[in-house]
């Protein structure tokens, strides 16, 4: 049973002919235990849809259930079995990584040992420990990060919200923090994330959704995605006769569509996995030497492209 | 039990952030002392004037000193808020079960907590230059305050909530608090001036906790003015109450 379900799920802004349409019926069913993700570029409603999930915003239409509760019915109670990891951080400057968490811990109900229990534990988890006790106005933005993420998993909750989770992080830094989000699957935590960076959707996603004005474009893993957009393209150089190769190439099932050019022969294949070794027998049977051989996929910005008709690069620039 | 305990942990959250940082208490402890050292010397020569209301110059002005620094210190605690909704503090609390009355409360109480603590610096300090007032008065005057400070720092807060920038709040705020101490005969007894104006006061709540805060400081306690100040001033701050604690649930974006 999934851990998310929405069904027409619809946020619109303002009323009358000044009406704005954020998100305009949102299906999604996120299973337990996955990465999921958001993709899309600012605007396209997938923070308003983060923001209704996550008991923030009322949905003006539609229904969802989250961590087995009605949304709409008993926010409440939803609150009490998610997580969430706001855009702005949430921890303040003047206060410690330690009090904001057994804070957090109390706010949810947790009497105050085992809210120290488990800040210890998390602080220990996000390498906090050394940092524990200094205010949080010293820390680094990838410090900060690893606090907010730890106050969100405070109360041992079910599903984590995270909103843009690496924006303005330092490479580096963004890296430790998909280490963490990786960390949260092996524990069992769904996490629900939005992101407007292809590559952390790709690298961390088990399953993603393209939203674009308000709708979700196309929902898969990050390979189906991809193969679904044009398969992958295999580009090679041969010893010998271009030309038979190219025939001999062409003719074969698993070869969408093949052409020459500078000299190289490029073909468009479903798998290129399965159709590399296929490739080489094929060669080596016509007595055709292999100069150069190279497999490229398809980036999630081709599938955003051919989806939208805009390049997800130029709007995130 | 939810309630009480949520605005305990959220009151000691703003009392612990209030008293780690060094500036705010030495601010908060400053600005009584700035009234009684820049304020206080005019009131010795004025005191003398023929007309003025009986029961000595710290009697008159003392308490309208106090309701004014209550009205200051509340209205601007909104400012502290928005500081809170920039960082995503109230979003992340949002997104806790946490009672929303309690959110409101907690950080209302500190501001009552602090005004008070101010205030009875004040009256402390000014003692020794001829303020008389009696245990029992000091009780009354002090819980006028913790209800002007309740329902200003609510009010506060509400608008923080709904205008969300520093930019907007800052103008609102003043001009809304102006008219408000203007008329309520805080600088000067509302009995020196024209029917006209007088008419209008009465339009200002502001002015039955000021009537009431003299009325005590005479040794009035049993006057009706004392009531009725007491009575606005816990009508307006449930309201105020109820209405921010709406903001909290709100969707703030």
């Amino acid at each position: 049973m999934p851990i998310i379900e929405t069904s027409g799920l619809r946020r619109t802004f303002g009323g009358g002919k000044r009406a704005v349409e954020a998100v305009a019926g949102v299906d999604l069913a996120v299973e337990p235990g996955e990465i999921f993700g958001f993709l899309g570029p600012n605007g396209a409603g997938k923070t308003t849809t983060l923001r209704m999930l996550a008991t923030l915003l009322t949905p003006t239409g539609g229904t969802a259930t989250v961590a087995g509760c009605d949304l709409r019915r008993s926010p409440q109670r939803v609150r009490e079995r998610i997580g969430y990891v706001g855009q702005a951080g949430g921890s303040d400057l003047q206060s410690t990584a330690r009090s904001e968490l057994v804070l957090q811990g109390r706010l949810h109900g947790m009497a105050k040992p085992d809210a120290q229990r488990r800040a210890a534990e998390l602080l220990a988890l996000v390498e906090l420990e050394a940092a524990a006790d200094r205010s949080t106005g010293t820390y680094s933005g990838g410090q900060r990060r690893r606090l907010d993420i730890a106050i969100g998993l405070m109360h041992e909750p079910r599903v984590l919200f995270m909103d843009e989770p690496t924006t303005g992080l330092d490479p580096q830094s963004r890296a430790r923090v998909w280490e963490e989000v990786r960390r949260l699957r092996e524990h069992g935590v769904t996490v629900f994330l939005t992101t407007h960076y292809l590559d952390e959707a790709d690298a961390l996603c088990d399953r993603l959704a393209i939203i674009d004005h308000g709708r979700i474009v196309i929902e898969g893993t990050p390979a189906q995605l991809k193969r679904q957009v044009a398969g992958d393209v295999v580009t090679l150089g041969v010893d010998g006769d271009r030309d038979q190769a190219l025939l001999l190439l062409k003719a074969q099932s698993f070869v969408r569509e093949a052409d020459a050019e500078d000299g190289l022969i490029r073909l468009y294949v479903e798998r290129g996995e399965t159709a590399l070794p296929a490739i080489l027998r094929l060669l080596d049977g016509a007595g055709l030497g292999l100069r150069e051989l190279s497999l490229s996929r398809p980036s999630l910005d081709d599938v955003f492209l051919r989806q939208t008709g805009r390049s997800l690069r130029e709007q995130a620039a | 039990m939810r309630i009480p305990r949520d605005t305990w942990l959220i009151f000691q959250r703003h009392m612990g952030l209030f008293l780690r940082n060094p500036v705010w208490v030495a601010i908060g402890l400053i600005q009584p002392l700035l009234y009684l050292l820049l304020f206080a010397p005019l009131l010795k020569s004025i005191a003398s004037v023929r007309g003025f209301p009986p029961g000595g110059a710290y009697n008159v002005f003392v308490p309208g000193l106090l309701i004014q620094l209550g009205l200051f210190g509340a209205t601007s605690v909104g400012f502290g808020l928005i500081h809170e909704l920039r960082i995503g503090v109230i979003e992340r609390m949002r997104v806790t079960p946490v009672s929303r009355l309690a959110l409101l409360l907690g950080r209302a109480l500190r501001d009552v907590v602090t005004l008070l603590v101010q205030s009875l610096l004040i009256v402390l300090l000014s003692l020794p230059f001829g303020l008389t007032i009696h245990v029992t008065g000091l009780l009354v005057i002090l819980a006028l305050l913790a209800l002007i400070g309740l329902l200003f720092a609510s009010l506060s807060y509400a608008v923080a909530l709904w205008v969300k920038s520093e930019d907007s709040f800052a103008p609102l705020v003043f001009s809304a608090t102006l008219p408000l101490l203007l008329l309520s005969g805080v600088l000067l007894p509302m009995s020196l001036a024209p029917d006209w104006l007088r008419a209008i006061a009465l339009a200002d709540p502001l002015s039955y906790a000021v009537d009431a805060g003299r009325s005590v400081f005479n040794d009035h306690l049993g006057d009706v003015s004392v009531v009725k100040g007491v009575a606005i001033m816990a009508a307006l701050a449930m309201v105020a109450v109820a209405a921010a604690a709406r903001s909290f649930n709100r969707a703030v974006a």
